[in-house]
């Protein structure tokens, strides 16, 4: 999962610095992924994974690393 | 005055002739009386920003479209936007689009775009003029623009097109975050003075859809916007009658506007929503000027 969530932030996030040498912690404001471009990774992760984040998720802190979109992700299709 | 509710305010400001209604929700005329206050409350404005050394600015009520485009505001706000369209068509089109117009059918697509839209907020014209180096200390820019909105209600509060006093801040973060709390202050402290029961809460825009509820999350956490409310159609939730807002690198970013020593600028603006403040002063103290407390018109009328 975290390949796939490399590549939509590779694609969506634009990152200042190459989404392969971020840690799963990193924080991706901080590498420079603006707030619009966190919608777009959102709406990417939706399509990808076939999920819809609920309102509770819509946060700024739900998208900031790569560990917390892969836990989101995992709440979201648990059960599968 | 008792009962706080949009028709009561509607009812109450159209029959003292203060608003003319008119057919679409969200428009309507204002008369001389109405307008005496608004002015008197922009000369007030005027004079608690005496010392602040900004820059007088006015643009028409239209926008350079690309100007909107390159803000951004349509990633943020599509459903607000207003964009011009006109006729260009030839003699045969022409002769369609009256025939339509007179049998009541669609003639929208016998229009096309123009080079403006409707300016969405007072600030949009400035920032293009802003691009290059700023001087030391940044730069301080006040306007009142006519402002659009595609949000039809019944809440006289509610307009399509109503004035905004806005001030702009460009300059380093500090600078513009000083300002910006600083006006936070200065709007509360002028509309208790005008005796309204004015209380400041972080704000959240209306951004657009899924997304946008996600951009207002993050806008609350990061508290980018302030609002001073006063209760005019509803006690519990009180009417925005300034917004202060922490735009970052917003606008600093695609309009290349940068510190005098090089960084991108960060910007902050504060609007006053001129016909909510006249409101909100009707509602309160009552529909006739003349008639309202002594204290409040010294200080509208000094």
């Amino acid at each position: 999962m975290n390949e796939s969530i490399r590549s939509i932030l590779k694609e969506h996030g634009r990152l200042a610095i190459e989404v392969e040498t971020l840690a799963e912690a990193a924080d991706l404001y901080q590498a420079g992924m603006t707030s619009h471009a966190s919608v777009n990774v959102m709406l990417a992760l939706e399509s990808q994974f076939d999920v819809e984040f609920p309102d509770r998720m819509l946060r700024r802190g739900v998208f900031g690393s790569i560990a917390s979109i892969r836990e989101a992700v995992e709440e979201l299709t648990a059960g599968r | 005055m008792s009962e706080y509710s949009a028709k009561s305010l509607h009812d109450g400001l159209v029959a003292h002739g203060l608003i003319l209604p008119t057919t679409v929700q969200g428009v309507f005329g204002r008369s001389a009386v109405f307008e005496d206050v608004l002015q008197r409350v922009a000369d007030l404005i005027t004079r608690m920003a005496k010392d602040d050394g900004a820059e007088v600015m006015l643009f028409p009520p239209v926008l350079e479209r690309k100007t909107l485009e390159r803000s951004g505001y349509l990633e943020s706000f599509p459903h607000l936007a207003g964009s011009v369209f006109s006729f260009t068509g030839d003699d045969a089109q022409h002769k369609e689009l009256c025939s339509r117009v007179h049998h009541g059918e669609p003639w929208a697509d016998l229009q096309s775009m123009t080079d403006v839209v409707l300016i969405p907020a007072a600030c949009y014209p400035l920032y293009p003029h802003l691009a290059g180096r700023l001087p030391k200390g940044g730069r301080t820019v006040d306007m009142q623009h006519w402002v659009f909105r595609h949000e039809p209600s019944p809440e006289p509060t509610r307009m399509q097109s109503f004035r905004v006093r806005e001030f702009v801040r460009a300059g380093s973060p500090e600078e513009v975050v000083a300002w910006r709390d600083l006006w936070l202050e200065r709007g509360l402290g002028m509309l208790r003075k005008l005796g309204l029961p004015a209380e400041a809460d972080t704000a959240s825009d209306p951004f657009f859809g899924r997304g946008g509820r996600m951009l207002a999350a993050g806008q609350r956490e990061a508290k980018l916007k302030f609002e001073v409310l006063v209760p005019v159609i509803s006690r519990e939730n009180p009417t925005a009658l300034c917004s202060f807002n922490y735009h970052q690198d917003h606008f600093g970013q695609p309009f290349g506007i940068q510190t005098e020593d090089g960084k991108v600028a960060h910007t902050a603006c504060l609007g006053f929503g001129m016909e909510r403040v006249v409101m909100a002063l009707f509602r309160t103290h009552g529909y006739v000027p003349v008639e309202w407390p002594r204290a409040v018109r010294e200080v509208l009328w000094p």
